[in-house]
């Protein structure tokens, strides 16, 4: 049949970030929240598959306020919620600091992905697939939420409650993500995308490392912190083993159309051997 | 007819630009969705949601708005509702009975897309659900069953010092042209408004007439097919077309307006067909120094819920199944089961791929029990010219499998230096090949096709029914017909396939346009030749054109295929020759597999494949890269998840191709040992490259890892388990 009807999708576009603030205030109040949209390059996904989408989307694209050159700042290596992959690979204070989330944009989709996909999005839309997470997170990144009531801070493992389900308010908006640089100083960065084919694949695995700090993607309903690994690292673990084990006990893939629970949990093993500090003889 | 000549060929065997390329690279070529007529319509399906069971009712829901809508179902049908192939088993619409899921049951049209999409909604199907048939290895019901012998087995078993013993499986495939399927459908054809007119993507346009000549009751003179610029067919246009083409032009026939139907990728990957999943099983009887005293194979093909084409698979998957290999006793056995699912059809080797994926890792099974060199054993048992195969044809034409094999090991070793070191398991697998061109024994004497030449002042055109799919067809012909008459390529004109001005030239499949087609224009032009007498010079055959066509008004050649005299084939027994001429060829792959991930990835790969006459080298060298990286998807990615008879992961993100990146260098080099039936000695080479790369890559993973698999593709998650 014919192409999506997307003539039957109302889009709001907001000025200013006070506008779009003011929008999604508004709409949390009347009780018909406004779907969030940024590059699309998700919801696009969607309308081709013919999943009906409901209500209105408050188009961000124009909001140039959220899309500042990567900066270092307070501290921290900031990104506006619009920056795309594009800049990533692009920005030299990026390809210095943290070079593995240039390697996870380089991978995610084509160019004109590249081009559209943003990090708030990828951070918005909340699959456990999405390439950036589980960089983000081994990198303790923050999600700065805005509201009319100011803006609040959520460390980015802290931001999903469940699976494609964030512990943003209705009437909020993520503006900025903060990578504090000072774990990162002199920190081996390890990001391993398996995806079965080079390019345009979604990860049936991923996993980010910064030294001791490990996050896997696509092992359960949301990114995660390999916390009691990086405990036993941090304690002088050596055993590539003992790390398997533990590893066994805090993520949970499923079996899906993309590949299977059993592959997932061996590979997320296996690739703990990429972390360099670990003895398969022990 | 004149053979091959002994005069420097000028165009043919040339890489002349293609006669349609700059159309399609400067955006002005049309494919069907670019297309729009006067108070077009859209065109949409209602479609099956069970495998199995009886339709109850099919109910429009009636809160719904329905004005302007146009609605068809099978009591909307003039004509047999019956989709004209091989069996009428297939209906255009469902009536009461489902078969498969997605099986189309009603259509619906409307002026506005996104309405339409809503109507589509709002048609409820209930049914009376029966426990479906959906493993074809389990299957009990028999489509298709044929089976070919030749020798004593039992004598030839005897002569073994061992047996060796092996099952293979492939799965679907699909093929995945870049162009959806799509039509528009007018009423009214040539001048009769009781017509019909289709317009479209397609492989096959007199497929197409002869199913709407069935489905609407009408005479040939009242039905009008015209191929669109297609985008890929692969064979996935071979007969699906003929349902879109009949939906359609039901639509327009009720709408009364033109209706266009063009297949979201979801639904194309849902509902069209796609390559027989088979299970194979091989019995090989063999010599202690590895000569093989006899070949015995079981083969089950998946056919889905109707006939189709699987006849002719299982046909060409069974006389391709020993390989190239000679034995004094052979056996095949080949069954097409029913399942319900959708219909499975014809597929860029037609069979041929998926019986000697099993025959070449068999080979390399039989190499390594017997503790022989896999290159060696291959050697000791290749077909040479004068040896019969399974059919009982000799092979009397020179036989070039020695040959491939020595040129892909020269050519490999270069390739492969080039390859870098890496940390990763490294291994390296051969497969060799052959493929008949052309249809299966009488096959081409049932098709009577015809071809031809019209002369214009300056020049010639093409008359062919002939389609061009990506491939080259129309720069081929367009070069053989150059070449015969002595004339500049510039002078020979070509045409959008019309059914209301082309001759029916027989489907665009099976490798024989450019052997069997090619050759019927080669004598139309030895004709035209004849009636404009001797010409100098392009300048001087313009004048003979002219003074010709003042005196006639028109000159137009057609000429019909003729049987090479030598040629044999007996249908009752399956004994004969099963194709005037075969390709040879000879693949090498390089893998490396990844020890964390499981992950196979092809590095490097060689091709050396005989076929006869290059007629175009660049588009040839196109062909086998293209048919290897096929094949490599088809090896290591392509995998079709089906549920309760449906596909899972019907979209591009989940059902994965390679990209460039998965591609690897892939040196290819031609053989041209000519066919003197042949035009200028060419032989088919369309589907010949995909026959070999999966076997190669899963020897070469075997060589790599030590890991044996017996299916594909070889995901990562199956080379897991196999690791352990």
């Amino acid at each position: 049949m014919g192409q999506p009807a997307t003539d039957r999708i109302e889009i709001v576009k907001p000025q200013s970030l006070r506008h779009a603030i003011d929008w999604l205030t508004s709409a949390a109040e009347d009780g018909s929240p406004l779907t969030l949209l940024a590059g699309g390059t998700d919801i696009y996904v969607l309308l081709n598959a013919g999943v009906p989408l409901q209500g209105r989307f408050l188009d961000l694209w124009g909001l140039t306020e959220l899309r500042p050159a990567p900066v270092v700042s307070g501290g921290s290596l900031v990104f506006g919620a619009l920056t795309t992959y594009t800049d990533c690979i692009r920005s030299a204070l990026v390809q210095k600091h943290l070079p593995i989330l240039v390697q996870a944009s380089r991978e995610v989709g084509g160019v004109q992905i590249q081009n559209r996909g943003t990090l708030g999005g990828n951070i918005g839309n909340g699959s456990p697939a999405g390439d950036s997470l589980p960089v983000l997170a081994a990198a303790d990144a923050q999600v700065v939420l805005a509201s009319v009531n100011g803006e609040r801070t959520v460390p980015l493992t802290e931001f999903y409650s469940s699976y494609r389900k964030t512990v943003r308010r209705p009437y909020e908006l993520i503006v900025r993500v903060e990578v504090p640089l000072a774990p990162l100083q002199k920190q081996k960065q390890i990001f391993r995308k398996v995806g079965t084919r080079a390019a345009q694949a979604i990860s049936k695995v991923v996993m980010a490392a910064v030294g001791p700090q490990i996050a896997f993607g696509s092992v359960g309903p949301t990114v995660v912190r390999a916390r009691k690994v990086e405990a036993y690292l941090r304690e002088g673990g050596r055993s590539l083993a003992a790390a398997q084990r533990l590893l066994k006990q805090e993520i949970h893939p499923i079996d899906d159309v993309r590949s299977t629970g059993v592959y997932r949990l061996k590979v997320a093993q296996n690739l703990l051997a990429e972390l360099g500090t670990l003895d398969a003889h022990k | 007819m004149s053979k091959v000549k002994n005069r420097r060929l000028k165009v043919v065997g040339k890489r002349v630009p293609r006669t349609e390329g700059a159309d399609k690279v400067t955006g002005r070529a049309r494919y069907i969705d670019d297309m729009q007529f006067d108070h077009m319509i859209y065109g949409a399906t209602v479609r099956t949601t069970i495998p199995r069971g009886r339709i109850v009712s099919v109910e429009r829901d009636t809160a719904f708005d329905w004005s302007g809508f146009t609605w068809v179902d099978h009591r909307d049908i003039p004509g047999k509702n019956i989709v004209a192939m091989i069996v009428e088993d297939q209906p255009f619409l469902a009536v009461d009975r489902v078969e498969h899921q997605t099986e189309p049951v009603a259509l619906l049209a409307h002026a506005d897309r996104a309405r339409l999409a809503e109507g589509l909604k709002a048609v409820r199907i209930t049914y009376q659900e029966e426990p479906p048939v959906l493993d074809f290895e389990t299957a009990t019901e028999v489509l298709k069953e044929l089976s070919i012998a030749r020798g004593d087995l039992a004598a030839g078993l005897a002569l073994a010092d061992k047996i060796i013993e092996g099952t293979y499986r492939t799965g679907h495939q699909e093929q995945l042209y870049i162009e959806t399927n799509g039509m528009i459908a007018l009423p009214g054809a040539n001048g009769f408004p009781e017509g019909v007119t289709a317009y479209g993507s397609m492989q096959c346009p007199y497929y197409v007439v002869k199913a709407l000549e069935k489905l609407f009751r009408l005479d040939r003179e009242r039905i009008r097919v015209v191929q669109t610029t297609t985008g890929g067919g692969f064979g996935g246009k071979e007969e699906y077309p003929s349902i879109v083409a009949g939906h359609a032009c039901l639509l327009a026939r009720k709408a009364g307006v033109p209706v266009k139907m063009i297949y979201e990728r979801h639904e194309d990957l849902i509902a069209t067909t796609k390559r027989h999943p088979s299970i194979i099983t091989w019995r090989a009887g063999v010599k202690s120094d590895g000569t093989l005293t006899a070949i015995d194979i079981d083969m089950r093909l998946d056919g889905g819920a109707y006939m189709t084409l699987s006849p002719v698979v299982l046909s060409r998957a069974a006389i391709h199944a020993t390989g190239p290999y000679r034995t004094p006793s052979v056996r095949i056995r080949g069954r097409v089961m029913k399942t319900n699912t959708p219909p499975n059809g014809a597929f860029r080797g037609f069979g041929a791929p998926q019986s000697q994926f099993a025959a070449e890792v068999h080979m390399d099974r039989i190499a390594e029990v017997m503790g022989i060199d896999p290159i060696e054993l291959r050697r000791r048992n290749l077909f040479q010219t004068g040896d019969t195969t399974a059919t009982g044809q000799v092979l009397h034409d020179r036989v070039s499998a020695d040959e491939v094999l020595d040129k892909a090991l020269a050519k490999h070793r270069v390739a492969h230096r080039r390859s870098k070191k890496t940390k990763k398991l490294a291994g390296t697998g051969i497969a060799m090949f052959f493929h008949g061109s052309g249809f299966t024994g009488g096959g081409e004497v049932r098709l009577a096709s015809r071809a031809g030449v019209e002369l214009l002042p300056d020049g010639v055109r093409l008359l062919v029914g002939s389609t061009e799919i990506g491939q080259g067809t129309r720069t081929m012909l367009a070069q053989i017909v150059a070449e015969s008459l002595e004339l500049p390529y510039a002078f020979v004109k070509t045409i959008d396939p019309d059914t209301a001005q082309v001759p029916d030239s027989g489907p665009t499949v099976a490798s024989r346009t450019c052997m069997i087609v090619g050759t019927i224009l080669q004598r139309a032009s030895a004709k035209l030749r004849i009636e404009l007498g001797p010409y100098k010079s392009g300048d001087d055959f313009k004048k003979r054109a002219k003074a010709l066509l003042k005196k006639r008004g028109t000159v137009v050649i057609i000429d019909q295929y003729e049987k090479p005299g030598e040629i044999e084939w007996n249908d009752e027994t399956y004994q004969g020759d099963a194709y005037g001429a075969y390709a040879w060829g000879c693949n090498l792959a390089d893998v490396e597999i990844d020890p964390l991930t499981y992950e196979a990835r092809c590095t490097a790969f060689t091709s050396v494949i005989d076929i006869g006459r290059a007629i175009h080298p660049l588009l040839a060298e196109g062909q086998i890269e293209g048919g290897t990286l096929q094949g490599i998807g088809w090896a290591l990615f392509e995998d079709v998840v089906m549920k309760n008879g449906v596909m899972q992961n019907a979209n591009l993100t989940n059902y994965i191709i390679p990209t460039t990146l998965d591609a690897p260098h892939i040196a290819v080099e031609i053989v041209e040992n000519p066919y003197p039936n042949g035009p200028f000695g060419a032989k088919g080479v369309g589907e010949c490259p995909i026959d070999g790369p999966a076997a190669a890559i899963v020897n070469a993973i075997r060589d790599a890892s030590g890991a044996r698999l017996d299916a594909i593709p070889a995901t990562p998650e199956r080379i897991m388990k196999v690791l352990g």
